[in-house]
């Protein structure tokens, strides 16, 4: 008992919560804001794509590389380069408010690409029905593809909570503040394998608990 | 009258820099108030002409019209009111999955208008009624069997109250029980709706049992268009001959060929009658059944029989029959 005591003596339970709020007001305040911002960016990309309700060669062909470069630099370096646009933004690239930008542009292309998908799974059936009842495009996107689609979009905010759990640690590195900042600072820098240790923990529980989150989500949408 | 014309329908797909001819200079009628089949092999572009009415495609080239109103020229907005008086079935149901049987009856009038009336419910339930679905309204499609899914699609296309009801490959998911079932409640709506109803299938079967006329595709060109009769009994293309084969039997090969062989085709009364009986009667032949089927078109009773007759009286015989409304040829 004493030795486990002696183990966690650098565990300091304030600085704990405090950077595991941080951790949690960054992923949701970046999931959020990459939600609003990648549903609609991921409907549109079906709808354009060449077997979409409207193929747009040009459009498709602009939004694809957009979301592509946003999607093949690493998040590091993304925070890094965003820096600038950050400052413009909210003022600061430090701290929870500073992390938001870079996160929702790191999550957000990532987010419609997984939209994309989930909406190209919907039934070629389902949405030919809906236009032979004299659906208009609008009414196709909201009234039929967004709702058959919803388990896989369901899941797709489950995979980005996940990717964004792991940003936010990356962003602790760079200032963002967090349980990643607390496990390079304390842990890897202080060799305070405790604090390495404990940190890890909260995360696996975090990203466990929002798969866990997800999956029920989805089975309460899968109408079976 | 003709409700729907297709006036010398092309139809070209361009994929991936390779083009196919779809349908090529199709031309026919379809009356209201009937059933009309129309009957091919996969591929040969029956379930892009039944698109057409409804413009979910577009021809490359003729035109189509419904009620004298040429389609290509009717504006987007109106193309939506069009469709709504146009009911459409599809072989995979195209049921939302997200919603319950009565939801999904339900949509197609919330479409037309956000907020549903009292009378719009109603509608929806007699509707589930009128399909015999009352009691499985609550239930996800997932929870449906076939033929109950397709129940529900036909509740759905006829929410708007549509002149034409089409139906692609409406049986082709089912099994045998639930095609009967799916058969029969579209011949119902017809009769008690004077609903024209637009039929695509590979199975002259389902044409057999429920169509007034049809028209034979094949390879995207109009083989034949007849009543069902004419084209199952007096096929005048090869498309037909080989898609009502398997329809009406032949003798076995066992038996071997016979030049007394006669093929005899009756309808209606003659079906019960005593035309066969009377037309032997003392007359020196021999008179074999070889194959044969009795069983009805719509809801006339036919008789099909491959027959030899031999001996003395044959001419004597084939002139009674005829006379008694038979219809007789030779076999080759």
């Amino acid at each position: 008992m004493n030795d486990v005591l002696q183990f966690f003596s650098n565990i300091d339970p304030v600085e704990i919560a405090l950077a595991s709020w941080e951790t949690v007001a960054m992923l949701l305040g970046s999931l959020v804001l990459s939600v609003g911002l990648g549903l609609p960016l991921g409907v549109w990309l079906s709808v354009t794509s060449p077997t979409g309700l409207a193929p747009n060669r040009l459009t498709y062909g602009l939004l694809s590389f957009v979301v592509n470069v946003l999607r093949s630099i690493p998040f590091v370096i993304l925070f890094i380069l965003l820096i600038p646009v950050t400052l413009a933004l909210v003022g600061t690239s430090l701290g929870v408010r500073g992390a938001i930008p870079p996160l929702v542009l790191g999550a957000a292309p990532f987010f419609a690409r997984l939209v994309e998908t989930a909406l190209r799974e919907v039934d070629r059936s389902v949405v030919e029905a809906t236009q032979a009842l004299g659906a208009s495009k609008r009414q196709i996107v909201l009234h039929t593809l967004v709702p058959e689609a919803m388990p896989g979009l369901v899941a797709a905010v489950t995979v980005t909570a996940i990717a964004l759990v792991s940003y936010t640690a990356m962003a602790g590195v760079v200032g963002a503040g967090g349980l990643g900042d607390l496990a390079v600072r304390y842990g890897y820098q202080r060799f305070q394998t405790d604090v390495m240790v404990v940190t890890v923990a909260l995360i696996i529980v975090l990203v466990q608990g929002l798969q866990m989150f997800g999956d029920a989500l989805v089975a309460r949408f899968h109408k079976r | 009258m003709s409700l729907i014309q297709f006036e010398a329908i092309a139809k070209r797909f361009t994929a991936s820099g390779r083009s196919q001819d779809a349908l090529s200079d199709v031309s026919f009628d379809v009356k209201r108030g009937e059933v009309f089949g129309i009957i091919g092999l996969s591929g040969s572009g029956k379930s892009t002409l039944v698109r057409l009415i409804n413009r979910l495609e577009t021809p490359t080239r003729g035109r189509v019209r419904i009620d004298g109103t040429d389609l290509s020229t009717v504006s987007p907005r109106d193309l939506i009111q069009l469709r709504r008086k146009l009911g459409m079935i599809f072989q995979q149901f195209g049921l939302l999955s997200s919603r319950t049987a009565r939801q999904n009856v339900a949509f197609a009038l919330e479409l037309a208008k956000p907020k549903l009336e009292a009378t719009d419910h109603k509608k929806v339930d007699d509707l589930l009624n009128r399909v015999g679905l009352a009691d499985h309204a609550h239930k996800y499609p997932a929870q449906l069997s076939g033929g109950q899914k397709q129940r529900v699609a036909i509740a759905r296309a006829l929410a708007n109250s549509p002149d034409i009801l089409l139906c692609d490959e409406p049986t082709s998911a089912l099994d045998g029980e639930s095609t009967q079932g799916v058969l029969d409640l579209l011949s119902e709506l017809n009769r008690d709706l004077g609903l024209t109803v637009v039929i695509v299938t590979h199975e002259m079967e389902v044409v057999r049992r429920i169509c007034d006329r049809v028209a034979v595709l094949d390879h995207g060109r109009l083989a034949e268009v007849g009543t069902v009769a004419q084209v199952l009994f007096d096929p005048q293309s090869e498309a037909a001959r080989s898609l009502s084969r398997h329809l009406l039997p032949v003798p076995p090969a066992e038996i071997g060929a016979s030049e007394d062989r006669l093929r005899l085709t009756y309808f209606g009364d003659v079906v019960t009658g005593d035309a066969l009986s009377a037309a032997t009667q003392g007359a020196h032949v021999r008179f074999s059944i070889l194959s044969g089927q009795v069983s009805a078109l719509k809801s006339v009773p036919y008789g099909h029989l491959i027959v030899d007759i031999a001996g003395p009286d044959r001419g004597l015989v084939i002139e009674r029959l005829k006379h008694s409304g038979v219809r007789v040829e030779a076999v080759a």
